[in-house]
């Protein structure tokens, strides 16, 4: 072996293998359900899956699966489906990905498995209550909606009201389904997982903050998967726990995941799904290493709102508050404290036409980060999932004339 | 029937209501119908329903992508070109993402006046989202009064009451009288009523409603039968071009249309005895829903058949603005439930204004002939 072949070895994550062992388990044990006797949920990214956990259901995510159809570079295939049953090309690609596959059985798994229920929470759009009506139409299973008012400003007292009495609702609608009775000591149970594993995936992102950073964003996004999925499982509390230990031990032996960091970036919106590997790449070549995001740092930002001692009562502030379901004004002080964190030098903002809500906002958030902070931005617009909106040649030159700017800026 | 008034006051949104300020009224500003209006009026406001600038975008998108709807951005114009500086506070409820954003870049770049949200619940089917709506139009009334410098009693509540439901029974009725005989009102004055109706003194719409429904009132026998070529216009859009006229060049007969600010604005009067608040709210839960709230998964398609065979209709004519999610998703089921009732329809995604050229009036016609 080279010297070259022996640092890349170095770098590789090593948890990566176990991650795909997981998810794989996991997968089959969701698609044989139906023999195994598991009734099965299909929720939304931001969606409670804590009580589906506390009562034996398998969640499955329908995002978690776009973005797997996204990787596997399946998106425009089942886009092209969706838009041929009459879904306009401008609606969100995990959805039109979801809505097309489930017809076909299609994507890299061929498929989900059939829900026996269907779980939407609207805590990160509108997006997902259109999408879930329409399965819940086609699958006709019963649907649940947890209704999470949107937090301009602030988080009213009605709104928690409103949103408390839900989770009641929720727990009635499970035992509904299941037919069986809720176990709120399973449930307490399950909450403190739930919370100890945010709170490691938290400490695994935040060991970025050592120079050279041991991971990237894109490694987040692809160790995300368990923290969206077995979120309230031992399985990830012991997953998060390992990967943590690498990036401890990576961080003790100076090990960085990109070579010679020079900048660091922050990454804004989703990934972009049939490209992170290129983009990877791409900001690597210049010495960048993106190495923190506002994505998959969203499945710990309620942490703040939580109690562990009563999972069930702070649910409802910790699912409504989280960040896309907040003003513009604070997603900026968000980002810019994650600046501070993590002592970014740039934000490279994902203008993501699947997703509204994330990007409508961004120039002002681009704004305020630029006069708070005066940490330059670059905006790429692209679409998580569907490589149309991908202009390759164009974004290439805007990222090299932004790390030639960045370049500039740190000579001068 | 000349709405020559009318005519005025649509053509110029932003000199009628600087005169109404003038005159010392109060204007709020407000997007979407699900802003009761009621509790406007009854804190002695003008409610003025913002569709948006419809030409010369130059600074919104300085905050907006391309991929955010004409509404929307026409709106945000309005705001950061400086002519709502005329409006003393603006309303953005609870609708679909778009509109949540534009709250935001709202309050945060366009200055004076007060702001408000009306955090709706999404969905409109059970006790909690009804309490929690009562709760939220209560709190509403409490910062309009607050932001407004009045108290707002329950007999003014109920005059406000009393005058929103006279300008729907007249809309109604107007309606009704077009639908018996189309020839008696163009589809360019309605929609133009349509228009003023968010914009005019409410009580100059009731003294023009009431002479047109008296002019045009004689009524006689129902004539319109059910025809191939009678048209229902459905994607019940924020704002809506003029498309009644399109239709009627292109050959058909516009019966009925759902949008939102249109039919879907008389739909439901307000039940007049007890508890105001509680009366609006009920409103808002038994109209049939927009897309972007939940009232079951049947609704939309439940209503729009209903509607089209109440009216005679043969055929739908779907029209969505550009980058409009939530009707987006709706479109294909509600197109499949009405074919099963053998109802044609056709979908035109357009932006507002309409975009110059032959495109959709050629799309129109192919479609009316396919009808024959
Ligand atoms: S990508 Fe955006 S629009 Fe699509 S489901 Fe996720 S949050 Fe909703
Ligand atoms: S269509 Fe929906 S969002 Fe638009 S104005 Fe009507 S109610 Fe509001
Ligand atoms: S037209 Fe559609 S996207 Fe635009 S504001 Fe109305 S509901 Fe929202």
């Amino acid at each position: 072996m080279n010297a070259r072949t022996d640092e890349k070895e170095r770098k590789k994550i090593k948890a990566v293998k176990k991650m795909k062992e997981i998810m794989t388990f996991y997968y089959i044990d969701a698609k044989t359900a139906s023999e195994t006797g598991k009734k099965v949920a299909w929720i939304t990214s931001g969606g409670p899956v804590e009580p589906l956990i506390a009562m034996d259901v398998i969640p499955v995510y329908p995002e978690n699966h776009g973005a797997m159809i996204g990787a596997a570079k399946m998106g425009v295939e089942l886009c092209e489906k969706a838009e041929a049953m009459g879904y306009s090309g401008d609606l969100c690609s995990y959805a039109r990905s979801d809505i097309a596959c489930a017809t076909v059985n299609g994507g890299p798994i061929g498929g989900l498995p059939r829900p026996d229920m269907l779980v939407c929470c609207n805590n990160i759009c509108g997006t997902v209550l259109k999408w879930y009506e329409i399965q819940a139409r086609y699958f006709n299973c019963p649907l649940f909606i947890l209704d999470t008012p949107f937090c301009h400003t602030s988080f009213s007292a009605e709104a928690k009201r409103y949103v408390r009495r839900q989770i009641d609702e929720y727990i009635t609608f499970l035992e509904d389904v299941c037919k069986k009775p809720f176990d709120r000591d399973r449930m307490a149970e399950v909450g403190r997982l739930s919370i100890e594993g945010q709170r490691l995936w938290q400490a695994v992102l935040d060991t970025t903050i050592n120079r050279p950073a041991p991971m990237t964003a894109f490694d987040a996004f692809f160790h995300l998967a368990l923290i969206v999925t077995l979120r309230g499982t031992q399985q990830a509390v012991d997953y998060y726990r390992l990967l943590l230990d690498e990036m401890n031990e990576r961080v003790r032996e100076g090990v960085g995941a990109v070579d010679e960091e020079k900048y660091r970036l922050l990454w804004d919106n989703l990934p972009i799904w049939y490209r992170t590997k290129w983009l990877s790449d791409k900001f690597a070549a210049h010495g960048a290493c993106l190495v923190a995001d506002t994505y998959t740092s969203a499945w710990c930002s309620s942490l703040k709102y939580m109690n562990e001692d009563d999972f069930l009562e702070s649910m409802a502030e910790g699912y409504t508050r989280i960040y896309l379901n907040i003003g513009v004004d604070e997603m900026a002080r968000t980002v810019i404290a994650m600046i501070d964190k993590y002592g970014a030098d740039g934000l490279v903002m994902h203008s993501n036409r699947s997703c509204k809500p994330y990007s409508l906002g961004q120039y002002d958030i681009r704004s305020i980060v630029e006069r708070e902070r005066g940490v330059p931005t670059l905006i790429i617009e692209a679409d998580m999932c569907d490589e149309r909106n991908f202009a390759e040649a164009q974004i290439e030159g805007r990222i090299d004339a932004f790390m030639e700017m960045m370049a500039a800026k740190g000579s001068a | 029937m000349k709405f020559d008034r009318l005519k005025e006051i649509v053509e110029d949104p932003w000199g009628t209501l600087g005169e109404m300020k003038e005159r010392g009224k109060k204007v709020v500003g407000y997007a979407c119908s699900y802003v009761p209006e009621e509790l406007i009026i009854a804190a002695g406001a003008h409610p003025a329903r913002l569709t948006g600038t419809r030409e010369g975008i130059r600074l919104a998108d300085g905050h907006l992508q391309s991929y955010c709807c004409s509404l929307v951005r026409g709106i945000l114009e309005d705001g950061l070109s400086g002519r709502g500086a005329v409006l003393d506070g603006v309303v953005f409820p609870h609708t679909c993402d778009s509109i949540q954003r534009l709250s935001d870049i709202w309050r945060l770049n366009v200055k004076g006046g007060f702001h408000l949200d009306l955090v709706l619940p999404v969905k409109l089917d059970t006790d909690s989202a009804r309490d929690y709506l009562v709760d939220v139009l209560k709190r509403f009334l409490s910062d309009l009064e607050r932001a407004l410098g009045v108290e707002v009693s329950e007999a003014d509540l109920r005059a406000s009451c009393l005058l929103t439901n006279e300008i729907r029974r007249l809309l109604h009725e107007l309606y009704m009288i077009r639908w018996r005989r189309p020839e008696l009102l163009a589809g360019a004055d309605l929609h133009l009523l349509n228009r003023a109706v968010g914009i005019a003194d409410r009580n100059l719409i009731v003294e023009t409603l009431r002479e047109a429904v008296a002019d045009l009132g004689a009524d006689g026998a129902r004539e319109t039968t059910k025809g191939n070529k009678n048209i229902l216009l459905a994607g019940g859009m924020c704002s809506t071009p003029d498309i009644f006229n399109l239709v009627a060049e292109a050959g058909g007969r516009v019966v009925w249309d759902d949008f939102c600010n249109g039919g879907r604005m008389f739909l439901e009067p307000l039940r007049l005895d007890g508890d105001p608040i509680a009366a609006v709210a009920d409103r808002f839960l038994s109209r049939v829903v927009c897309p972007c709230k939940h009232r079951g998964l049947t609704d939309r398609a439940n209503h729009l058949k209903a509607l089209a065979t109440e009216r005679g209709a043969g055929a739908v004519v779907f029209v969505h603005l550009k980058y409009c999610d939530p009707h987006a998703f709706d479109f294909p089921y509600l197109k499949a439930e009405l074919e099963k009732t053998g109802i044609p329809s056709l979908l035109l995604e357009v932006e507002d204004p309409l975009p110059p050229g032959a495109q959709i009036r050629t799309r129109l016609e192919a479609f009316l002939e396919m009808l024959d």
